[in-house]
């Protein structure tokens, strides 16, 4: 094909996507920036699967896409209530200082 | 030009954006920052999406991701007064071994794919499967149900968010101090 983009970058992209993710959730303390490369992790994961339902031809993968959003969604809205009642207890959302589940 | 069309260049483009975006994410101390080069980072992600035909995903992508979910962060974010001066940082070692780590996995992930075979995406423009009609007809016939099951869960989210949100009713006892 001559006008067409190999779906080995599109591999790799959703790779290295994913991967600054996997690295922003080792790296960082604050809470919602883990939150955040969570966020990236998942969109690595849908612009993958939009790449192979495009390559296919078949829809089923923009629909499965379509699913992930909605859970990214509601994910989103529990864990950052989560962290906001965290935050009136505690005053802080250091992942490092947040290690005792008890007291 | 190099001899690439201009969907080539289009998709260089738009991924060295993508990832220089996702590093900043990364890198940037300041949280709001953080979340503004997200919203930059979906925006080049919607753009790969219009690249592969999928329209819809695109439009849905911009208004959910970069619309609803992004605002819930800043909003979070503000409430809790977050800025460069109070953002801790891990210890050097631990940021070296994460990065060693996240190369490590980058080099198992490129080694055990680079032998797949290799298929170009064409992309026409006569595909019609990322247009509303074509994505409603199959999300209503095949995933019926995974639907119906879709909006019980958004429910379940919306209730138990305000049920943690909600601020508790005095305490008869008053919550102990220094607890960390």
């Amino acid at each position: 094909m001559l006008n067409g983009i190999p779906i080995n970058y599109y591999i790799m992209l959703s790779a290295v996507l994913f991967i600054i993710g996997v690295v922003g959730v080792m790296a960082r303390r604050n809470a919602i920036i883990v939150f955040m490369c969570i966020e990236l992790m998942l969109n690595a994961v849908n612009l993958l699967l939009v790449a192979f339902s495009t390559l296919h031809n078949d829809a089923s993968g923009q629909v499965f896409v379509f699913f992930i959003m909605a859970v990214a969604a509601a994910e989103v809205a529990v864990g950052l209530a989560i962290l906001a009642m965290v935050y009136r207890n505690f005053k802080t959302v250091d992942i490092d200082l947040l290690d005792r589940l008890k007291e | 030009m190099l001899g690439l069309t201009i969907t080539q260049w289009l998709f260089g483009i738009l991924s060295l954006m993508a990832i220089m975006f996702a590093l900043m994410v990364v890198f940037t101390r300041s949280p709001v920052n953080s979340v503004l080069y997200l919203v930059l980072t979906f925006f080049c992600i919607a753009g790969h999406y219009l690249l592969l035909n999928a329209q819809f995903l695109a439009v849905v992508h911009i208004v959910v991701y970069a619309g609803a979910i992004m605002v819930l962060f800043l909003f979070i974010i503000m409430l809790m007064n977050l800025n460069t001066e109070t953002e801790q940082q891990k210890h050097i070692i631990a940021r070296i071994i994460s990065g060693v780590i996240g190369g490590l996995l980058l080099f198992v992930m490129v080694g055990a794919l680079k032998g797949a075979e290799q298929i170009n995406i064409v992309q026409s423009g006569a595909s019609q499967i990322g247009l509303v009609k074509n994505l409603g007809n199959v999300l209503f016939h095949e995933f019926l149900f995974p639907f119906e099951v879709a909006s019980i869960l958004l429910l379940a989210a919306l209730v138990g968010a305000i049920m943690i949100g909600k601020r508790e009713p005095a305490s008869p006892t008053p919550p102990k101090e220094g607890l960390l």
